[in-house]
């Protein structure tokens, strides 16, 4: 299934700063969208997708907007474009975001995502869309987030920025 | 030499001439969260590292919901005072973190990471100051370091001299209806031109704290005399450095540099929920908006001068027997600086609320959040759906002077009448 969202979807609106006091990643992932978007949480299973137009993650710098999205099991988040501080919180945690085209994609459609080679390809229309994965953000993807990735490294942050 | 300040405080803390579009590690002066980021630090903190890189260089504030108006928050608080005494790092409970960092810890050149989206604000002074998440911040805490993509910089050169009653926000308001709520986005936004040169520093962090409503990775403004004076003032015994090293060179590469004219722009108005749906308030009073609530604060706009433009707008008058109205200093500095001059005692007599310093009302945790169909005017920074309370609320921003003058009438309305 693919959750729809329009441009400057806030972090306000992922998770409100009145519900937003814990650091639990399952009682975040029950405050996502609990406002904008009420039957989310509810209805999300894992492997779905979030589209959006640009600016995806815009405004306050909480990181609890990408916990509470990774707790609901999404696949990715593909996104015309991202905001940068959420998008450095969704490399960090290991949550994929997207850059791609998601102009004309239905709820409905089955996406085909593959991070590697770039490509989203919609099996249900037969589109095949470019997907930009940055390389760190693959790394820090499939190592489950950097902190992960660090550790396995000795803190060693040159090693962050080797391969772009 | 062709950098832009940006690429030469990245190049000061990574030992290399660097510029836009590299990856680089810096090490960074200082690193600061609030009562909240800093909770969600402790976890992956705690996976990294046992000891901070550098006690005196990590700066914590408890600003955004203090005195704690929950049990959860307090529970969140707690841990980080546990934590903070563990690594020798006291607790400031003295206002908002940017107005902290401005008054009495960044200086002109400096690297700063602040797990907070509004970090850009302290750029005012000429440093690069980038808000992160909570894990950025853990990583830097432990090792002083973070790694960065240098910003493109995109100079904002402000031309006139601004019309009474026009001040800081509107320029940062004009600008951002003008680039758009995504117009800064992984930039730098450097803020120069006559209009910015003759400008205080507290209005020059009006328009770095904007900056992050843009998307901008950082904010900043060369340091001048200006830069010197308001050091020398809220630090007593400060050496001022050289400064001429906190400028672009006039061959900087700039990713573009746009002309704004500020001579002719009337008092400005953001309406719910964008940042970028700007119009007059002149234009907006016709419209007769009843307010249910103004609020007067914040990191935009809670310093010494917006609390004076208050007063001096209230003197005579009456504030409009509907509204609530809640001021909230940024700092307890401003706090102290207004009592004395006097500001808190008219304030108090004229009915309005005068809160502990703190981000106040801004994040609609406490000290004033809104209920269904309620109208807002506020001086902070944003006002998405739900920002300030329920998410049936609606929240327009404006300057001090605008949010004084709606608070005698209440509507929203033009200030310049008042100003006569």
């Amino acid at each position: 299934m693919n959750w729809i969202f329009g441009d400057h979807v806030n972090t306000d609106q992922i998770t409100p700063g009145r519900y937003n006091i814990t650091t639990d990643p399952n009682r975040l992932g029950a405050i996502a969208f609990i406002e904008a978007r009420p039957e989310f949480h509810e209805k999300v299973r894992p492997g779905d997708f979030i589209l959006a137009g640009e600016n995806f993650g815009c405004g306050s710098s909480r990181e609890t907007a990408v916990i509470a999205l990774k707790a609901c099991g999404l696949q990715a988040i593909l996104a015309r474009s991202f905001a940068r501080i959420f998008y450095r919180n969704g490399m960090n945690l290991g949550l994929l975001l997207v850059t791609t085209d998601t102009r004309g994609i239905e709820p409905t459609d089955e996406l085909f995502l593959n991070p590697q080679k770039g490509e989203l390809l919609n099996r249900t229309t037969g589109d095949c869309h470019q997907a930009t994965v940055p390389p760190m953000m693959l790394r820090f993807w499939e190592e489950g987030g950097i902190l992960s990735y660090l550790s396995r490294q000795g803190l060693d942050l040159s090693s962050l920025i080797r391969g772009g | 030499m062709r950098q832009t300040l940006s690429e030469k405080i990245f190049s000061r803390h990574c030992g290399r001439e660097v510029f836009a579009g590299e990856y680089i590690i810096a090490s960074v002066d200082l690193v600061m969260a609030h009562d909240t980021t800093c909770a969600w630090s402790l976890d992956p903190f705690s996976q990294i590292s046992r000891r901070v890189w550098n006690s005196d260089r990590v700066v914590i504030t408890f600003d955004h919901a203090f005195p704690s108006p929950s049990v959860d928050a307090a529970s969140l608080q707690a841990r980080i005072r546990r934590f903070a005494k563990e690594q020798g790092i006291p607790i400031l409970r003295e206002g908002v973190c940017h107005q902290i960092l401005a008054e009495r810890f960044v200086n002109p050149g400096d690297l700063v990471l602040g797990a907070d989206s509004h970090t850009p604000t302290s750029g005012a002074l000429g440093a690069l100051a980038i808000g992160v998440g909570s894990t950025d911040f853990a990583i830097a805490m432990a090792t002083g370091q973070c790694w960065f993509l240098v910003p493109s910089t995109i100079r904002l050169e402000l031309e006139g001299e601004l019309s009474p009653g026009v001040y800081a926000k509107d320029v940062a308001l004009h600008i951002a209806a003008r680039i758009g709520a995504s117009g800064g986005t992984y930039r730098t936004l450097e803020y120069g031109g006559e209009t910015v040169r003759a400008m205080s520093v507290s209005d020059r962090l009006t328009l770095t704290n904007m900056a992050a409503e843009l998307g901008a990775k950082a904010g900043v403004v060369e340091a001048d005399r200006h830069t010197a004076e308001y050091l020398q003032a809220m630090r007593p015994g400060y050496t001022v450095p050289d400064l001429s090293p906190f400028r672009s060179d006039e061959e900087a590469q700039y990713e573009q540099i746009l002309q704004v004219q500020v001579g002719d722009l009337p008092p400005l108005v953001a309406q719910p929920p964008d940042i970028d749906r700007v119009i007059s308030s002149g234009e907006l009073e016709k419209d007769g908006i009843s307010l249910d609530q103004i609020f007067i604060g914040s990191c935009t706009n809670g310093r010494i001068e917006d609390l004076a433009l208050v007063a001096r707008i209230w003197q005579g008058q009456r504030l409009h027997p509907d509204l609530r109205v809640v001021i909230t200093p940024a700092s307890n500095q401003v706090y102290l600086e207004a009592l004395s001059k006097g500001y808190l005692e008219l304030f108090l007599k004229m009915g309005a609320t005068v809160t502990n310093p703190g981000c106040g009302a801004c994040l609609g945790r406490h000290l004033g959040v809104l209920a269904e169909e309620e109208v807002c005017l506020s001086t902070s920074n944003r006002n998405f759906t739900g920002r300030m309370g329920s998410p049936k609320a609606s929240i327009f921003l404006a300057s001090p002077a605008t949010a004084a003058a709606s608070a005698i009438t209440g509507k929203i309305t033009d200030p310049r009448r008042f100003l006569a």
